[in-house]
């Protein structure tokens, strides 16, 4: 059994939860051990490097010292955890001056990291470790034909690239395929989703949020799937109200991809929380 | 009011680019305007991405950062990924947003600084981020009312189960504190 240290992330424990439990639930299905990080910190998000360029480093540098205790391998499944860690392992591999203010503030809290842990978002654990074969093996409930416009966003392939095309990414694409779906066209797939903006300035993140879930129904999908919690949030949250200020009807259902997965394994709504959504998801599975 | 001077800041943002992978790269912007028409918000920034790169030429950071233009950055990485001189601009929209709040250099009641100004605070508190607590945060930061608008949102969240209404804690919060307080005796 391939076993890597897990790092769940802030959004995971409540208010996206649905997310955690599926992708544990999907792991274990696959035979794939995820070990939680023990007392693992907030990555920091892109809010602390706003303010504080050092200490965000030094929040991620802190659940990187603590993965390296027990593993070579720190899986999130959040793109933006996944970003902040993986871009502190660049700069502190890169930059000698940053790496030395660094490895001070870990000494304050007796720790310490020499590089040892790679970052990997778990999309890319499935698709690139786990692969094709297995996953098709594991199908009990294929999605026979399912529409599915799969949404990457921003933070999982931009910026280095190194799981996916930075600009049209397509490994989830592959994996609808594997589960049965058809993926649909979808120019927006990596486009920003609005994020935070829709609490700081409603009117720019509606209009961002609009442009997807648009390039999305017009491709004739049945849902959207992704692999983010703050897009998925966003996607889900404000359709009545992107709807009004679009003025057109911009409403489909929202998933992880994971509980696509999870569906078509045939796990069941406690493993996979479908009813937590705010959209139609339920409806669309059942 | 600013008590930088305008060289100052222009030295102090090289310095902290400089610290990211590529960031020696600024100084060879070819005012291609690639990033700013990559840029999904650039059309309500004061300044566009390109404009900035002209503007530390200039040495003229000191407007730049008393607009909103790196507070309407929403991180997407799009103009990063097609610079074609590989200049890491996203880092230096975070590296500006850093400083106009080390400075207070900023346009009043940036809304954006205040949600991450909040989110900040109770992460280096306690470790770890809740969504309550913070949007209690930034909307007495900013305006009450509008929390009332989004009371919907809120109440389906909670019905849902997805609302935590506590704050989250790690087990060893004096060690993530020392830490942090160490960077500040660095940096004071
Ligand atoms: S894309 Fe790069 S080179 Fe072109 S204007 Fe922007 S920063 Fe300068
Ligand atoms: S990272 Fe910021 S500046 Fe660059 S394209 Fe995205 S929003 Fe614009």
């Amino acid at each position: 059994m391939k076993s890597y240290a897990y790092f769940p992330g802030c959004s995971q424990t409540k208010a996206n939860r649905a997310y955690d439990v599926s992708s544990r639930s999907v792991a274990a299905a696959l035979g794939v051990e995820l070990r939680e990080l023990d007392d693992w910190n907030c990555c920091g998000a892109s809010a602390y490097l706003s303010i504080d360029d050092n200490k965000a480093l030094a929040l991620s540098a802190r659940n990187l010292a603590l993965a390296e205790k027990t593993s070579d391998e720190l899986v999130t499944v959040c793109s933006g955890c996944y970003l902040v860690l993986h871009k502190t392992n660049k700069i502190l591999a890169g930059k000698p001056r940053v790496r030395e203010r660094i490895d001070h503030a870990l000494e304050a809290a007796d720790l310490s990291y020499h590089g040892g842990v790679k970052v990997r978002h778990f999309l890319d654990v499935l698709v690139n470790d786990i692969g094709r074969e297995r996953i098709e093996e594991a199908v009990t409930r294929p999605l026979e034909g399912l529409k599915v416009a799969a949404y990457y966003g921003c933070q999982l392939s931009r910026p280095y690239g190194e799981i996916d095309d930075p600009e049209f990414p397509v490994s989830m694409d592959f994996l609808a395929r594997w589960l049965g779906g058809e993926p649909t066209p979808f120019p927006y797939r990596a486009k920003c989703c609005g994020g935070t903006s829709m609490t700081t300035s409603p009117e720019v993140g509606a209009s961002l949020t609009g442009k997807i879930l648009d390039s999305a129904i017009s491709g004739g999908a049945d849902c959207i799937i992704t692999a983010c919690p703050l897009c998925q949030l966003t996607l889900e949250a404000y359709q009545k109200k992107v709807s009004r200020q679009m003025g057109k009807k911009l409403s489909i259902p929202v998933l992880y991809f994971t509980q696509l997965m999870g569906n078509a394994f045939g796990l069941t709504e406690k493993e996979l929380l479908l009813k937590d959504s705010l959209t139609a998801v339920p409806a669309l599975l059942s | 009011m600013a008590t930088i001077s305008t060289k100052e800041l222009t030295r102090e943002f090289l310095d902290g680019i400089y610290d990211h992978p590529d960031g020696e790269k600024v100084n060879q912007c070819l005012q291609c305007g690639t990033c700013t028409a990559s840029c999904p918000t650039s059309e309500v920034m004061d300044w566009s991405p390109r404009q900035i790169f002209a503007a530390v030429r200039a040495e003229m950071l000191d407007r730049v950062l008393g607009s909103n233009t790196d507070w309407y950055c929403v991180s997407c990485y799009s103009c990063t990924v097609r610079c074609p001189a590989s200049i890491p601009i996203t880092d230096v929209m975070y590296l500006l947003k850093n400083q106009g709040i080390k400075h207070n250099l900023m346009p009043r009641g940036t809304r954006g600084a205040k949600l991450s100004k909040a989110f900040c605070k109770i992460v280096s508190k306690g470790g770890r981020s809740a969504e309550f607590g913070l949007m209690m945060k930034y909307y007495f930061s900013t305006n009450p009312f509008a929390a009332l608008g989004n009371l919907g949102f809120a109440m389906k969240m909670l019905g849902k189960g997805r609302l935590s209404l506590g704050s989250e804690k790690i087990k060893d919060v004096k060690g993530l504190r020392k830490m942090l307080e160490a960077l500040e005796e660095i940096s004071a």
